[in-house]
């Protein structure tokens, strides 16, 4: 069964101000298949948060189609959840009220609302953080807290654009072994956009590489590491192996963005 | 000293208050200086004591208290009716572009009509009554209002809005329950602005054709020639200014606790 399906999608900014039109996109296909973890690799500017946020509805693709088990994706809903790059927690509501919010909008009773919250916020470890305000949270517990409200809506695929790209090194490694314990219990699936190796393939059961702007996919390749993943496997040979790879197929796309911009 | 004038840097707590009253003090002392020390004859400026002088008679002798209530009343209305058409017109136009398109360009125009050159026409509509100070207000007011709280309906964050769409709410959810509670703090910070012009208007309102209320009061005080009266009738408006303007911001604070220091 192929859960989400991506034929054809392409996407050409109009140029502002008699600017030319960006080419963000060209023609790509994905098959996503259910309980994929996709991680989507490219250098910056290459489309990836454009795919992704086609994916979510957030972006009209100028060609092509997205059906989610058959139906085709026109707008934003609760069935493709989102955790940005960007901190958007409701700064007006309370951790637990920002968890609530989507079940809110579907009309979910309070008392199950509040059991729902409590559950995500424990799973993302913020358990007797509920009735904080998002400004006092550390940007890793901003974005837990992001993860939690886009996860109590049980969308049936979850995207991520570079949840943890504001994060410092240390925490964000632990947020990925999060994020992965969550995938291995739910067997969510994810489409995770990053422009870092390691991450990428840590937690990846694809790594999906997009080539320089205007975006395509380059290659495709299966991660085949045993679960449950600890950070251990960061240091065996097969992790190695797909990391000298995968530089190799970045390197070349990132010299030509550099290239490109000169 | 170096250090407390460093662009931006945040004034010492124990000293903020110290400053501002040293403000006010070295104001009375100019101006006890100027008019004690005979640099201005009493004619043109009363003293400091002959002003407070007088406005004790004037509560004592001529119900003065009537006329400040009569023109705190005529602000109040004018304020209330401005803001009860131009807040649910400002956010239509900060929310639905075609509603900005449609008024942004005669409001803007409308927006420099001083709600003075009105005076005489409102008269010839409204008489020479309460509802003619009212509309002087009113016109002062509402143009001001929708324009400024369009702008900040306009500039709540998208990825907010994005994040909402995600979550599954709906248009008006997204209205409601994101762009609504994202700009009050501000919308709230705008109506404190224009309050504070529309003591201005009052005045000129009463200046004409008016039989009470602090303006009147002052044009009467000008034919006997009492800079007294007048300078304490001043005088009393930005102290009713100062008032409304601290209990507006305490309330904004206790409103918006989460909009603090933003
Ligand atoms: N709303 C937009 N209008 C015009 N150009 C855009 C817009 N969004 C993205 N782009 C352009 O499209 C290209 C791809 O952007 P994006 O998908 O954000 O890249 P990535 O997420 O891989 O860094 C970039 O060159 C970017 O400038
Ligand atoms: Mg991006």
């Amino acid at each position: 069964m192929s859960r989400l399906s991506i034929r054809g999608i392409e996407k050409t900014f109009p140029g502002r101000r008699r600017a030319a039109p960006t080419r963000a996109l060209e023609p790509t296909d994905l098959e996503v298949r259910d309980n994929d973890f996709i991680t989507i690799l490219g250098p910056s500017g290459c489309g990836k948060s454009t795919l992704l946020r086609v994916v979510a509805g957030l972006e009209t693709p100028t060609a092509g189609t997205v059906t989610l088990d058959g139906r085709p994706v026109t707008r934003p809903g609760p069935d493709r959840g989102m955790v940005f790059q960007s901190y958007t927690l409701f700064p007006w509501l309370s951790v637990r009220d920002n968890v609530c919010f989507g079940l809110r909008e579907r009309g979910v009773p309070r008392a199950e609302q509040l059991a729902i919250a409590d559950r995500y916020l424990a799973q993302v470890g913020l358990k007797g953080f509920e009735n904080h305000q998002p400004s006092q949270l550390s940007g890793g517990m901003q974005q837990r807290t992001a993860l939690a409200r886009a996860l109590a809506n049980d969308p049936g695929v979850l995207l991520l654009d570079e949840p943890f790209g504001a994060l410092d090194h240390q925490t964000r490694e632990l947020m990925q072994e999060l994020l992965l314990g969550i995938w291995e219990q739910h067997r969510k699936t994810v489409l995770f956009v990053t422009h870092d190796i390691d991450e990428a393939i840590f937690m990846a059961s694809r790594v999906v590489v997009m080539s320089a702007r205007p975006g395509r996919i380059k290659c495709d390749i299966a991660i085949d590491l045993p679960h449950p993943r600890s950070y251990k496997v960061k240091t065996s040979a097969a992790f190695a192996a797909y990391k000298e790879r995968l530089t190799e197929e970045i390197r070349v796309e990132t010299i030509k963005t550099l290239n490109m911009e000169a | 000293m170096d250090g407390l004038f460093a662009p931006l840097k945040p004034v010492p707590p124990g000293l903020r208050p110290v400053l501002g009253i040293l403000c006010f003090v070295l104001f009375f002392l100019g101006w006890g200086i100027v008019t004690y020390g005979g640099f201005v004859q009493p004619l043109f400026l009363a003293s400091p004591g002959e002003t407070l002088l007088k406005g004790g008679e004037l509560f004592v002798e001529y119900g003065f208290a009537g006329d400040v209530l009569v023109t705190v009343w005529r602000v109040f209305a004018g304020f209330a009716l401005a803001a009860l058409l131009a807040v649910p017109l400002g956010i239509l136009m900060g929310a639905f572009k075609p509603v900005e398109a449609f008024f942004s360009g005669f409001v803007s125009f409308a927006r420099y009509l001083p709600a003075s050159a009105f005076i005489p026409l409102l008269i010839l509509w409204a008489g020479v009554g309460e509802l003619q100070k009212i509309l002087v207000i009113f016109i002062g007011s509402v143009f001001q209002i929708v324009i400024m709280i369009a702008v900040i309906v306009g500039s709540v964050r998208t990825d907010l809005v994005e994040a909402a769409y995600t979550l599954g709410a709906s248009r008006r959810g997204v209205v409601l329950r994101v762009l609504l509670p994202a700009a009050a703090p501000q919308m709230a910070e705008s109506l404190r602005l224009v309050l504070g012009w529309a003591w201005t208007y009052v005045i000129v309102a009463e200046l004409v054709g008016a039989s009470a209320g602090i303006g009147h009061m002052i044009i009467e005080a000008q034919r006997f020639l009492d800079t007294g009266q007048m300078i304490f009738g001043i005088f009393i408006i930005g102290m009713i200014g100062l008032i409304t303007d601290v209990l507006f911001q305490a309330a904004n604070a206790r409103l918006f606790p989460w909009a603090k220091g933003r």
